[in-house]
């Protein structure tokens, strides 16, 4: 290991790799990758359902598959690695302290720095679940990790709490390891996850989802005996005689993720309240001189195809930082969240950048919408800079599109850019 | 007598909703498909379902005690939990290189169950 290394990764999942590539390939002549786990990949590796790959290789891949692809890619450009190390801080001076069982606690220099932390599940304790405390409750991607690395199930009969991605995969994969999975239920009216998933692992194997439904309370000493589910109205205050116990042995909570970035705000990154994440431009550049972030450490992405293209433009940005000091241009201007939009990613609009490449936004609405719809990118002059239709628009699945540099001389005057949702009847009456 | 029935499409994760008008198996039209695929994807739900599938068999002496593995190209949906039931009593032993061929023709589909990653010998 060197002491000094242009570009230092934490993280080697989808983001982490494309960034340590990227930088490479940008110019960068020293990258290290610092990984926690025994190998290189994060969580793709447990992912072993396909769905990956289709925007970036047009090919169907299950997730190990696609991490292999950019572990190979990585290895072979010269990317130091660094495994089974665990970062301890990052300092606004661009040291990184980390730890392993061989080495101790040490500390290497780098001139940029990329975060790529991904992002944890959301617990039983902050979704405040009712009941008694028995063994038998488990985060989806914990069952996942069980289920598809270490060869352990974790029970027979299953409920899930939740209908995101994770869950809805991990009810296939229980029915096809032979279990039983009762019930999924879901708080909200709409599913969380993508639509397809519902069709290919609930659907498929005649799995019920109940939505607007939770689960009222535990049940059980030791072990969980069953669940009491309830269905809820829009303020998900339970429906009284509503009722129901599902006798079961394990329940599974798929109730979202959260950006991990326990490192970002140590070292004096600002965070997004509203993605969890830190706020970026299109370099993925944060806060903080130098320090990148890229992948579901800024926001929880559905497609894993948009992390790795978020790692390139992490790892370029990072590459160009350590080689010249410096990333974006003069003029940033923020990009707004406007009518029934959630968040945009990026936070901020490098001008300059626009000159000679697009710029992909990554953005969620706020409430569904079951008709056509036009995502717009327009500045206060309502001269519009990007826009997109989609057939409808669900806060479970994010919608993306880019900013071309054709918009750049638009751009350039533009005090303000605000993207707005909003559905082509609205639009023609508008004007 | 057409009749018309609502399909999600799982071809990519846009998972549009196609209105399909058909005669028994018989696909008289597509509506609302974001691509051709759509078309493709409800003839071949009609007439002859198919599904990728992923699952694991068991390694001996690997990294990981388990090996991700999946179908090829997309398995005959009704032969799934069957082959799901022959990958539970499956194993190998390491090492295994990606792609490497687990079953061949599983089920006599033509189909072969290849590894997902490479898995070094621990």
């Amino acid at each position: 290991m060197k002491n000094l290394y242009d570009v230092v990764v934490v993280g080697s999942g989808p983001g982490g790799l494309a960034a340590a590539i990227s930088a490479k390939k940008n110019g960068a002549a020293d990258v290290l990758i610092i990984e926690r786990d025994m190998e290189l990949g994060g969580i793709l590796l447990q992912c072993i359902h396909n769905g990956f790959g289709l925007e970036i290789f047009g090919k169907d891949m299950p997730g190990p598959s696609y991490a292999q692809h950019f572990i190979e890619e990585a290895l072979s450009l010269g990317v130091e690695v660094l495994l089974d190390t665990m970062v301890l801080d990052v300092r606004p001076d661009l040291s990184v302290i980390m730890m392993n069982k061989r080495d101790g606690i040490q500390e290497v220099q780098a001139r940029a720095i990329v975060l790529a932390m991904g992002c944890r599940e959301r617990t039983r304790a902050q979704i405040l679940l009712p009941g008694t405390r028995p063994a038998g409750v488990y985060s989806a991607g914990t069952a996942q990790r069980w289920v598809n690395i270490e060869g352990f199930m974790p029970g027979n009969r299953f409920v899930i709490l939740g209908s995101g991605d994770i869950g809805m995969i991990m009810a296939r994969r229980l029915t096809i390891e032979g279990a039983k999975v009762e019930r999924v239920l879901e708080i909200m009216p709409y599913l969380t996850g993508l639509t397809r998933n519902y069709v290919q692992c609930l659907m498929d194997y005649d799995i019920t989802l109940q939505k607007s439904h939770t689960i009222n309370r535990i049940i059980g000493d030791k072990r969980v005996e069953a669940v009491e589910s309830v269905a809820v109205d829009e303020k998900w205050n339970p429906i009284p005689g509503s009722e129901e116990i599902i006798p079961c042995d394990t329940v599974l909570l798929s109730v979202g993720l959260i950006p991990e970035n326990e490192l970002s705000k140590n070292v004096g990154v600002t965070l997004d309240p509203l993605t969890g994440g830190p706020i970026v431009d299109n370099h993925f550049m944060t806060s903080r001189p130098g320090i990148f972030a890229a992948g579901n450490v800024v926001h929880v992405y559905d497609l894993v195809d948009w992390v790795t293209e978020a790692g390139f433009a992490a790892g370029k940005g990072a590459a160009v930082y350590a080689l010249q000091g410096e990333v974006a241009g003069v003029k940033q201007i923020a990009l707004k969240a406007g009518e029934n939009i959630r968040y945009v990613v990026p936070h901020l609009l490098d001008i300059d950048s626009l000159r000679s490449e697009s710029t992909r936004l990554q953005l969620r609405v706020t409430q569904p919408v079951e008709e056509r719809v036009r995502i717009i990118v327009e500045d206060e002059q309502g001269d519009i800079l990007a826009k997109k239709a989609e057939p409808y628009a669900r806060p479970g699945e994010i919608i993306t599109l880019e900013i071309k540099p054709d918009a750049y001389e638009m751009a350039k005057k533009a005090q303000k850019i605000t993207i707005n949702c909003v559905t082509v009847a609205q639009k023609q009456t508008t004007g | 007598m057409p009749q018309e029935s609502e399909l999600i499409c799982v071809t990519c994760p846009k998972g549009c909703t196609l209105k399909v008008l058909h005669e028994g198996n018989q696909v008289i039209d597509v509506l609302g498909s974001g691509c051709r695929r759509g078309k493709e994807y409800a003839i071949c739900e009609l007439q002859d379902p198919r599904r990728m599938v992923a699952s694991s068999v068991k390694v001996r002496s690997g990294l990981h005690p388990l090996l991700p593995v999946y179908t090829a190209k997309a398995f005959p949906k009704p032969l799934i939990p069957e082959l799901a039931k022959i990958l539970r009593q499956v194993e190998v032993s390491a090492p295994v290189k990606i792609n490497q061929v687990i079953i061949e023709n599983a089920l006599n589909t033509g189909i072969d169950i290849i590894a997902s990653r490479d898995m070094p010998k621990l």
